[in-house]
């Protein structure tokens, strides 16, 4: 296992280095001078050249992206020109936020997706399946944009249940993490159902059932525990969706988070904090992936061999 | 009795999408309001016969706008799953042919595009491009090639070893002759289904950058800004919301069953 775990250690450095090498390009080759931007088209020649001077753009493009590979080594981001402070500062405060609207959100698609899988996987075809399905492809298909504005107009508005926006206790939470978490469930209880179908038709489900067991006893101790490498596989693919569906609720429901930052960086033009916003969300989709794989390994000894 | 329909997903998907495909085209020039029209008296009134979804702040058709709305989503959502599909295709291919190190280049550059989670690559290059249909189109594209290049060198490195095209080979069929009667036909049925599930998906992230100001900019309609626009009035107007957002789901439910339907056709994915 630990043999394992370094090898995908070690793997993960060169995307890491080709993620923030695209970073770079994207705000250092892609046309459009970024100081003009901040400054404005009317800025005076002078100011254009002490920007430029202050950020370091005018040295060589080889000695930037030196620096910048430099900094990152050690945590320097650079310094935000809208908050005058270090990018990685403002970044860490805000990242909290994130992880936390992140893992409610996937709470609560772990929360409705088995429910709603077993009862689809148990009995194909049934009345519940076609209710648990219908659900799903309803669930994958409402956009963030618009299940976000609805349960406030439902809980927030009509039955003023919950809070409308902003980070607080959990009443706060409820409404992001249902707005993040139902298509993720939606995609997770069509694969369990799958997986759950699948596993049905195997001998040992056969036998635990042929020495006495109920098909749901079965089910629950012996499919699920196999059906659960194709969740976690799912889960792991989701991971991306998961973390740029935060961007979106955070901006619906004005949570106090990294997507937040950076949708508010790139409205002022804050080139060096939307360069740490972005390099922080891919980075953790990297270390993200990599737990996904470890927890693949540690269900599945299949995995560690290979 | 009505008969069972064997591929229900197929004939949902294709009556959905169809009739956005109808509205879209036909829709502006049966309903003739000026989406852009400004009418301040008519600011948030709700639907009514003149204007069946209501008018938003400005007094402005809501369903003009959302029929044009729909005219800018299918277009940009075509243009980028077409490219991406080309793009993509030309990638994945010639990585698969070179072989060797080329491969391994291309398909490490895979790997950190697809490091980007979600749309956060379409959101960073949008930033820097700035706000424009064409940039938007870029940024998307930018970010939806992988899918297809991961396709197409798939079935071409699988290709290459099985029997019927070493036998084709042997007996000296030329390589436009294989690309068009072995690969094509081998390649046509994942990548149909990889397309129709791309439009659904490049229609909800053009919406989301539209939403975050990072897409098509008002007054042009697009379902984004329009979701946008409404989230300021949804106790007093909760229809601003409702009629883009609507759109917007239908939308991708109806490329989502149509993707399943065909998978199910071609036998491809479960």
């Amino acid at each position: 296992m630990i043999k394992y775990l370094m090898r995908r250690l070690v793997s993960i450095v060169p995307v890491a280095l080709g993620v923030a090498t695209l970073t770079f390009a994207i705000i250092h080759l892609v046309p459009g001078d970024p100081v003009v931007a901040m400054l404005g088209d009317s800025a005076a020649p002078a100011d254009i050249e002490g920007m430029r001077h202050q950020l370091g753009l005018d040295r060589p493009l080889l000695t930037q992206y030196a620096t910048y590979l430099g900094g990152l080594a050690i945590g320097d981001l650079g310094e935000s020109t809208s908050y005058r402070k270090p990018v990685a500062q403002i970044v860490s405060e805000r990242f909290p936020a994130t992880i936390e609207l992140a893992a409610a959100g996937m709470f609560v698609a772990l929360l409705i997706a088995f429910p709603l899988g077993i009862v689809a996987g148990s009995n194909p075809g049934g009345a519940a399946d076609m209710g648990a399905m219908g659900f799903a492809i309803l669930g994958i298909s409402i956009p963030h944009i618009y299940l976000g504005p609805l349960l406030m107009i439902l809980f927030s508005l009509d039955l003023r249940w919950l809070p409308l926006t902003g980070r607080g206790g959990f009443a706060h939470l409820v409404l992001p993490a249902m707005t993040l978490g139902t298509a993720l469930a939606a995609i997770i209880a069509r694969m369990l159902r799958h997986s759950l179908i699948v596993v049905r038709a195997s001998d040992y489900m056969r036998t635990a059932i042929g020495k006495g067991l109920s098909p749901r006893a079965a089910i629950v101790r012996h499919g699920l525990k196999n059906a659960m490498t194709s969740v976690i596989t799912i889960i792991g693919l989701q991971m991306g969706s998961l973390l740029s569906g935060t961007l979106i609720t955070e901006m619906i429901f004005s949570w106090p988070g990294l997507g937040r930052l950076l949708i508010g960086a790139i409205g002022a033009r804050d080139y060096p904090l939307v360069e740490g916003c972005v390099l922080t969300f891919a980075m953790t989709y990297v270390v993200v992936n990599l737990a996904t794989d470890v927890v693949y390994a540690l269900v599945d000894p299949r995995v560690r061999i290979s | 009795m009505i008969a069972r329909v064997r591929n229900p997903s197929l004939t949902i998907g294709v009556t959905i999408v169809a009739t956005m495909i109808l509205a879209a085209l036909l829709g502006p020039l049966l309903f003739r309001t000026d989406p852009l029209a400004i009418d301040l008296a008519g600011s948030l009134t709700g639907p009514s016969l003149a204007h069946p979804f209501g008018c938003d702040s400005l007094g402005r058709d809501m369903l003009a706008r959302v029929l044009w709305g729909a005219r800018l989503s299918l277009s940009i959502s075509t243009v980028v799953v077409a490219l991406s599909l080309v793009v993509g295709s030309v990638i994945g291919g010639a990585a698969a042919l070179a072989g060797g190190r080329i491969d391994n280049l291309v398909m490490r550059a895979v790997d950190i595009v697809l490091a980007f989670p979600g749309i956060l690559l379409a959101i960073a290059l949008a930033a820097i491009l700035g706000p424009g249909l064409i940039d938007l189109v870029i940024a998307l594209t930018a970010m939806g090639w992988t899918g297809y290049a991961r396709i197409v060198r798939g079935e071409v490195l699988t290709l290459r070893e099985r029997e019927y095209v070493v036998a084709a080979t042997t007996l000296g069929a030329s390589p436009s002759r294989l690309l068009t009667r072995h690969l094509l036909p081998a390649v046509a049925g994942p990548l149909a289904v990889q397309a129709t599930f791309g439009i659904g998906g490049i229609i909800g992230a053009e919406a989301a950058l539209s939403f975050l100001g990072l897409g098509a900019m008002p007054p042009t309609p697009s379902w984004g800004n329009m979701l946008d626009a409404g989230r300021a009035f949804l106790l007093v107007a909760p229809h601003l919301t409702t009629a883009p957002g609507l759109a917007i789901g239908l939308s991708i439910l109806g490329f989502n069953l149509l993707g399943d339907g065909i998978a199910q056709r071609v036998g491809s994915r479960a």
